[in-house]
């Protein structure tokens, strides 16, 4: 009984924390504009939608990695699976919800697009060190 | 407590048989039980994470600020070779080793619980209310040591050892739901400081994860082995989340609060 008490609490506070964690990486990268390649490339102006994450993630993952990003990447994409589950669960019943999990899945999409110009940068760094070497 | 190797519900089982003498170890025999791999990476990998921690908030002038948070991660770091030497001196199944690593896990605890206390003392810092902050964090302290004492001494006959794994059990709901106040003084007070923020939320999920793992453990008792996986998995969040709020989040990057919370405000 105290058990499942504390399991009860422990997981609404593990989502709430996490929703919360998630958002924060989210925001730090929202106030970045794309240079205009990176919005050629992913389609993203000023505002991104879900649709757009997972051809962004594809983009992403042509990169060559950078080991800062890693952990910050992966935490967006559990938390953009948790709004897929949302959305296709009870945002269904609730239209508040089918608005809030489409604008964060816009923000997730729009933190992919700002990662990929980070690796974009990162590669061209290398590709210069080697150039110089 | 970063590197932990066994599951927390099956640990107070594992110290009653050990110390009462059921189960075979140098002190009873033979000593074949070893770490696996699996077990031996993710230690070192969370030891390692560990240290970066300290690396990068030296390296970002963020160690004297941040002092007991670093402070946990230093004692961490040297808890985690000091248990590697035992366990190569005297085996995993040894009494040493145990003892070890279940005293060392409650100072470590105990550490983090204070770590805790440092970042209200961040949050609180103009209300200057520094004083009451850390008495009734010993206030706290003191009364989850007598709840464990009183729910350890009916029980057990090995009463230090099993109050320490009870207390260091209970200390992480407690550290919980003192992370959840911390966030909820956060948002009321619009606090903007992203490494903070970030700093915050890692400690609560990593508290969260802690907490709802003990509990399974303690209602699906008969699955412990996919909690031994799970288990030194989680220990790797918080040094990983902070090394990245130290390295990557400049102290001078703001937020509002408000766009983090779940409900909006």
């Amino acid at each position: 009984m105290m058990a499942g008490i504390i399991l009860a609490c422990s997981v609404v506070l593990l989502l709430q924390f996490f929703v919360s964690y998630c958002r924060s990486l989210i925001a730090a990268s929202s106030r970045q504009t794309l240079s205009p390649e990176v919005q050629d490339v992913t389609g993203i102006q000023r505002t991104a939608s879900g649709e757009d994450y997972t051809r962004v993630m594809q983009l992403l993952q042509l990169c060559p990695e950078r080991p800062e990003d890693r952990n910050s990447i992966q935490a967006v994409s559990v938390y953009f699976r948790l709004l897929n589950f949302l959305r296709s669960t009870i945002a269904r019943m609730v239209p508040t919800m089918q608005e809030w999990t489409e604008l964060e899945r816009g923000h997730c999409a729009y933190f992919a697009a700002v990662a990929l110009e980070r690796r974009i940068s990162f590669s061209r760094d290398m590709l210069a060190e080697q150039m110089d070497g | 407590m970063g590197q932990r190797q066994g599951s927390a519900a099956t640990d107070a089982r594992e110290v009653t048989r050990i110390t009462d003498g059921s189960r075979d170890g140098p002190g009873h025999g033979k000593d074949d039980q070893v770490p696996g791999p699996y077990a031996y990476t993710v230690w070192f990998v969370c030891t390692l994470l560990e240290a970066t921690v300290l690396v990068c908030a030296v390296r970002k002038n963020a160690f004297r600020r941040y002092l007991l948070l670093n402070l946990y991660m230093a004692a961490s770091v040297v808890a985690s070779i000091a248990r590697y030497n035992i366990l190569s001196h005297y085996g995993y199944s040894s009494k040493e080793y145990l003892y070890f690593y279940y005293y060392s896990d409650f100072l470590l605890t105990i550490l983090l619980f204070f770590a805790l206390t440092s970042l209200y003392s961040h949050i609180f810092a103009e209300l200057e209310v520094g004083r009451y902050i850390r008495t009734g964090a010993m206030v706290l302290l003191s009364g989850t040591a007598l709840f464990s004492y009183a729910v350890v001494q009916q029980s057990s006959s090995r009463l230090v050892t099993h109050f320490v794994v009870e207390i260091s059990q209970n200390l992480y709901f407690v550290g919980l739901v003192l992370t959840y106040v911390l966030w909820g003084a956060v948002l009321k007070l619009r606090e903007t400081r992203t490494r903070l923020i970030q700093l915050i939320l890692s400690i609560g999920v990593y508290f969260s994860m802690f907490a709802a793992n003990y509990a399974l453990q303690n209602l699906y008792q008969s699955r412990a082995s996919i909690f031994e996986y799970l288990t030194p998995l989680f220990g790797c969040f918080l040094p990983l989340s902070w090394a990245y709020a130290f390295w990557r989040i400049p102290e001078e990057a703001r937020t509002v609060p408000a766009r983090l919370a779940v409900v909006p405000r």
